[in-house]
């Protein structure tokens, strides 16, 4: 008995951590590393316009960020990006995923084509819907007021009142398929004598949703939705190519804001304290979310 | 099942939704199609009154798309290539094994995906910057690791998953060593995923901006930030604009189209399973 013991403890297989080492080397060194690397900088006045003042600062960038009319005007604004914007993709996703989940000619061709936004660079999304949004020339005005819905051109991007909206838009589009996909996963898994069974006792449309396939793909919901608003969230492309979260600070989120102290005032004590902030906001939600779900689920 | 679709629950949203998606795709590509002068006329000419290429011809041949083109895919390959084989490894580590440390490895890297870009954005540029690999291709690579590594783990391990080990433990009494056995025996059975996740990370470093245009000088910059350069240096080519738009495009969603069905399914296997 002992002696077999210590053979298998001799014999102990090494494979996996040799198969992991080069994963866990790379990501130690390029991700865990500059994470420590912007706490660390987050506590400094470092700047680039001024390295010979370079030095620590304990808590004055925390503190000062509260102080500062740009970071207080994006704490509304990323409220309303990341509700507005996952919501809404989170609706026409599940009608999306409903329409997909039927059987029809083209399926397949249409399933693809429609996930297209999903792969788009943010470039092109921006160049797409930056033309269409122009106030003098664009598609956008030109269909609204032959509809005779809009009696005026609106400079949709240079508008404080609409930047934010119009680029919301633009992330639905974007974010929709996402959603749309994760839940055609799910209901694909719905076992159909399910259905056959509720037509059998007469059910609607409606109630086979609300008693079958709402409570089966709620838990990929749950997910996907907690992908999204963290993705939402952390995202700058679209709000920085299209906006620079102007007019004034009308469409800067907290990510933006972090983006554009590092990038363009190249200010990184600074902007690793938004950062900073932005992470630690992401945690606590994150924590919640998945309590409060979970208790959810179980009940 | 031949039940008649119902027009307001079916045909009606579906085609809504198609025109929303497709939309901004079609008015692009006839924005690419026109002359500089249709574009700023008083009412708005929706098709071309003279469909032309010239639009084409001048973004290949006076400006740096093509070769930005050319670096884009050099940086979207090589990435690809190293996130591939470094997470095929660890995929293969984390199906097969229950090791010490295992669980809170694979949640550990998952984890990973909530820190936002922004926060690595000041450490890589230093790092960068003190190694002197600001304006280099390699500089890109790096920082595309970043956020394509965690993710390929995860795919790469489900995708694992899905391989039956009955094949792997044949191998064995066979006496196959280690190496043979996943050169010889996993990876043809791994290559359909290994070609989704790849064409995944292609995509993504293709399609990147935030880092590119922090990271690259004039004569380096990829095929996003010369694109949206050009906003600046040809302000009202937006039919010229148009076009790079449309070519910039092409490339991902052929990719995408002939991985589609794998990579769908890996990425959603992990989430409907719970």
């Amino acid at each position: 008995m002992t002696n077999s013991v210590q053979n298998v403890r001799k014999k102990r297989d090494y494979t996996p951590y040799i198969m992991l080492a080069p994963a866990l080397l790379l990501i130690c060194c390029i991700i865990i590393y500059p994470i420590f690397y912007a706490v660390f900088t987050s506590f400094q006045y470092y700047a680039m316009f001024d390295l010979a003042n370079r030095r620590f600062v304990g808590l004055q960038n925390y503190i000062q960020v509260w102080h500062d009319d740009a970071f207080l005007a994006s704490l509304s604004n990323t409220a309303r990006w990341v509700i507005v914007t996952v919501s809404l993709q989170f609706l026409l996703g599940l009608i999306l995923a409903l329409i997909l989940n039927q059987n029809f000619r083209f399926r397949g061709f249409l399933r693809s084509i429609s996930l297209i936004p999903w792969v788009t660079p943010g470039v092109v999304i921006a160049l797409m819907w930056m033309w269409m949004y122009n106030g003098n020339f664009g598609v956008l005005n030109d269909l609204l007021m032959r509809a005779g819905i809009l009696g005026d051109k609106v400079a949709w991007l240079s508008n404080a009142h609409t930047a934010l909206n119009a680029q919301i838009l633009t992330m639905v589009w974007q974010g929709t398929p996402f959603f749309a996909i994760m839940i055609l996963a799910s209901l694909q898994s719905i076992p159909i004598d399910l259905y056959e069974a509720a037509d059998v006792s007469g059910a609607n449309i409606w109630q086979k949703f609300y008693y079958i396939t709402w409570p089966h793909i709620f838990p990929t919901i749950v997910i996907t939705s907690l992908l999204r608003i963290i993705w939402v969230f952390n995202n700058v492309e679209v709000l920085y190519l299209m906006t620079q979260g102007g007019p004034g600070y009308s469409s800067l989120t907290l990510s933006l804001n972090a983006y554009i102290e590092a990038q363009k005032s190249l200010n990184f004590g600074y902007g690793s304290t938004i950062a900073v902030y932005g992470t630690l906001i992401m945690i606590l939600f994150m924590t919640f979310y998945l309590k409060f779900t979970r208790k959810n689920r179980e009940r | 099942m031949k039940k008649r679709k119902n027009f307001f629950l079916f045909y009606l949203p579906f085609a809504l939704l198609l025109v929303f998606i497709i939309f901004p795709y079609a008015w692009t590509f006839l924005t690419s199609l026109k002359n500089t002068s249709e574009l700023y006329t008083k009412t708005v000419h929706y098709l071309p009154e003279m469909p032309t290429l010239n639009n084409y011809r001048f973004l290949f041949t006076n400006t740096d798309f093509i070769p930005s083109m050319l670096r884009s895919t050099l940086i979207a390959t090589v990435t690809s290539c190293i996130a591939i084989i470094v997470s095929s490894m660890a995929g293969y580590a984390f199906s097969r094994y229950r090791f010490p440390g295992r669980d809170i490895a694979l949640s550990g890297i998952l984890l990973l995906y909530m820190f936002p870009q922004v926060l690595f954005l000041t450490p890589l540029f230093i790092t960068f910057r003190n190694l002197h690999l600001l304006g280099s291709w390699v500089s890109l690579v790096i920082a595309y690791c970043t956020f394509t590594i965690p993710f390929a783990i995860w795919l790469m391990t489900g995708f694992m998953d899905e391989i039956p080990q009955e094949i792997e433990e044949a191998a064995k009494i066979d006496g196959a060593s280690m190496p043979q056995l996943f050169l010889r025996v996993i990876i043809p059975l791994l290559k359909p995923g290994m070609v989704a996740t790849g064409s995944y990370i292609f995509i993504n470093s293709w399609n990147e901006y935030l880092y590119a245009v922090m990271f690259t000088s004039s004569e380096t910059r990829t095929l996003p930030v010369s694109l949206f350069s050009f906003i600046g240096e040809y302000d009202v080519r937006w039919d010229m604009i148009s076009a790079g738009g449309i070519t910039a495009v092409i490339p991902v969603v052929l990719l995408f189209m002939l991985v589609q069905k794998h990579l769908v399914t890996g990425m959603t296997a992990g989430s409907v399973k719970g």
